[in-house]
């Protein structure tokens, strides 16, 4: 019984560690699927991060209230954050057609930089450090939906966690629909497979490339609004990302630029790197404990790297630039 | 222009040119500005699009200093000032471009190969770990080895370790194409998790102290884990530029850099030359890695006179960077990487002052890249606007044999 409910409960903590995964690896795929290899993802998530901070707290101050308009507010910031993050990304590599690993590792330093920057300004402007109301730490806090919260092993595992959780399913079931049922869809997994094919097909393949790129910026901006908002409970922490964008990364590799396998694979990592809290092994340090996700990529890596398959392999074109005049 | 526009000064390749019958389907309009490659480019229009992307960099950060009520331009020259004003900043300078030009040597081997190794981060500890272990073993054996021997081993364990670091992701990378960029990276992670490790380990930590801390080598070796100075710095500097130039040198000079060159050019055409592009992969990852671990080596012996999980402190990140913007030139990373570490010492500097947050050397460093890697567009490119229709009507006359 006790074994069991260390299980339920590290399930459920890593649903909610997960959940941030799930949003930038979501964000990312759609990144990827238009052909743009984005490695800047810890430096998105950062920038939403402090967005979103930013937002809740602004809203705070001059609204005077907490609860909902800050949340909206940090919502609002973090995404559009996220949006003018991708669109460097695009100004860069697709109109200006620069080398994207190089771009997206800028984009990295740059958006640690970012909100490490604004973040210590914040925290100035706040007399010390910046932390958001009680009413507003509430409405990220968990939401217990009615009596099912309640049933024994079910409640845990699917009705105790805060709204950006279920926010993150939707996000990747509406993704995993778009991506293989719409038209839109299939024009953008072509652009990414084949942008020359998609070009001669009548396919804007810049706007699909923009639209992709900033969008995806957005959710990853979202996931780092999370990290801020619901892991350090709106208390401005300079190493609140701590390397959740670059595991983004690797998780779109491992749920083989699938929304729909990415869920899995978020709670798996989610789980990783709570585990140190939530399965003690005597004696394991903790540091070693915290290696884990990171060992566990490595692997994932390895793996899929010997078995690649056709169906499951990245989008043709990522990480090339597409010169329509080469065509 | 139309027949009207032909007088007496039209040349006749002209006048073809303007006669020519449209054809009978509508031209799309002509978009507004459209991009042609340039065939060449001067120096100096080079060196101008240089200069104006990099004040550009400035100008962007300069708003963002505006935005938090700060003066820009106190700001810059405060940088400046605080990183050469004086002799004792000068030297602050070079100690912390001294890591940032050797790893941007090292990375820009692997960048040259497009091998993408982002892991001096994790190289630079593993490199620090490495000798690390023998200072601390020396330290609780009743500290047996002489500051000769002792350097000579340190530099040894240190540049394998690196290379071991290096060795890895290129072998998988070789093997089965598995991604190094991500490879490496985790790697960082887990030579930052193990230095964590071994701070909470009590035979590394100060006998007298409980807090979980690797100890500091000097008082315990008499100090002969500290490095000699030369002009007010530890001899790092010396290595640093004689690594830079030796790796300029077998870069452009030898058979190594050669074949470095076509794998990063074209790995099928390496394979046709017959060259062994695994093996130049994994040798150019293993001196690559190597050289990060001598950085790691001349943070601990050098700068730090001990181990934590900032002695990489974001150097392999920085040395990207350094790498880049020097666009893989050993020679042009000596100065490159003063000046980042001018950008880094000055934000310390102005945090004092002016209370400007010292991450504003990231934020900087990112712009400046940024706007570096937007400009190389427009000297690959020229920009053509509608109605300037120069270029087609010299294309016509060529196409007519004049």
């Amino acid at each position: 019984m006790n074994v069991l409910n260390i299980i339920i409960n590290w399930l459920n903590a890593a649903v909610l560690a997960g959940a941030p995964l799930l949003l930038a690896t979501s964000g990312e795929i759609l990144t990827e699927k238009s052909g743009n290899l984005n490695l800047g993802v810890e430096g998105q998530m950062y920038m939403g991060a402090i967005a979103g901070l930013a937002g809740a707290w602004f809203a705070e101050q001059w609204f005077g209230v907490g609860g909902m308009i800050p949340l909206l507010a940090a919502v609002l910031f973090a995404f559009i954050m996220g949006c003018i993050s991708g669109l460097i990304y695009a100004v860069l590599t697709v109109t200006l057609r620069a080398n994207q690993n190089v771009t997206g590792l800028t984009l990295a330093i740059f958006g640690t930089g970012f909100g490490k920057f604004f973040g210590e300004v914040l925290g100035h402007k706040a007399h010390g450090y910046v932390a958001v109301g009680a009413e507003t730490k509430a409405v990220f806090g968990n939401i217990s939906v009615g009596k099912l919260a309640e049933l024994p092993v079910v409640g845990t595992l699917f009705f105790k966690y805060n709204w950006m959780v279920y926010f993150a399913l939707i996000i990747a079931f509406v993704m995993g629909w778009f991506l293989n049922r719409t038209r839109k869809g299939l024009s953008l997994r072509a652009v990414g497979e084949s942008p020359g094919t998609a070009d001669s097909a009548g396919i804007n393949v810049t706007r699909y490339k923009y639209i992709a790129t900033v969008v995806g910026g957005g959710l990853c901006g979202l996931g780092g609004m999370y990290m801020a908002m619901v892991n350090q409970k709106g208390i401005w922490v300079t190493e609140c990302v701590s390397g959740y964008g670059w595991l983004a990364i690797v998780l779109v590799i491992f749920s083989t630029w699938s929304p729909l396998r990415a869920i899995y694979s978020s709670i798996i990592f989610g789980g990783l790197t709570v585990m140190y809290m939530r399965v003690p092994i005597p004696g394991l340090p903790r540091a070693i404990y915290m290696m884990f996700p990171f060992i566990a990529t490595i692997i994932v890596l390895i793996i899929t790297s010997i078995r690649q398959s056709k169906e499951h392999a990245q989008p043709a074109s990522t990480g090339l630039n597409y010169y329509r005049e080469e065509r | 222009m139309t027949k009207s526009a032909i007088n007496e000064h039209t040349s006749p390749a002209e006048q073809l040119a303007l006669t020519v019958e449209p054809p009978s389907c509508p031209i799309p309009k002509e978009p507004l500005i459209r991009m042609t490659k340039r065939g060449s480019i001067s120096t100096a229009q080079k060196v101008f699009v240089y200069v104006v992307s990099f004040l550009s960099a400035l100008l962007v950060g300069a708003f963002m200093l505006l935005a938090i009520g700060k003066n820009p331009l106190l700001a810059y020259r405060d940088m400046v000032v605080g990183s050469f004003g004086s002799s004792i900043y000068l030297g602050e300078t070079i100690r912390l471009a001294i890591p940032l030009l050797i790893a941007g040597v090292a990375v820009g081997f692997a960048f040259k190969m497009k091998f993408w190794n982002i892991g001096a981060e994790g190289q630079i500890l593993a490199g620090g770990i490495f000798c690390s272990y023998l200072v601390i073993h020396s330290i609780n054996n009743g500290n047996y080895w002489g500051k000769v021997p002792l350097h000579l081993v340190m530099i040894i364990l240190a540049m394998a370790g690196g290379a071991l670091f290096g060795f890895l992701p290129a072998y998988f990378k070789t093997k089965w194409g598995t991604n190094e960029t991500l490879f490496t990276l985790m790697l960082n992670y887990i030579a930052i998790q193990y230095v964590i490790y071994l701070q909470s380990l009590r035979s590394w930590q100060h006998p007298q102290s409980t807090f979980p801390k690797i100890l500091d080598f000097a008082g315990p070796t008499d100090n002969r884990i500290m490095l000699p100075r030369l002009f007010g710095v530890h001899i790092g500097w010396v290595f640093a530029l004689a690594i830079a130039i030796t790796a300029y040198f077998y870069l452009t000079k030898t058979k190594h850099g050669y074949e470095i060159a076509v794998v990063g050019d074209s790995l099928n055409t390496a394979r046709y030359a017959g060259m062994n592009t695994r093996w130049i992969q994994i040798r150019t990852l293993l001196i690559s890695g190597a050289i990060c671990g001598f950085a790691g080596y001349l943070q601990v012996a050098g700068a730090n006179h001990t181990l934590t999980e900032t002695t990489a402190g974001g150097i392999g990140f920085t040395a990207i960077t350094v790498a880049w913007l020097s666009k893989l030139n050993p020679f042009i990373m000596i100065p490159i990487s003063v000046f980042i570490a001018m950008l880094q010492k000055g934000s310390l500097f102005i945090q004092m002052t002016m209370g400007i947050p010292a991450s504003a050397a990231e934020l900087l460093t990112g712009l400046i890249l940024f706007f570096m890697l937007g400009s190389e567009f427009f000297i690959q490119y020229r920009l053509v606007f509608r109605g300037t229709h120069r270029a087609p009507v010299r294309e016509l006359k060529e196409e007519a044999g004049v």
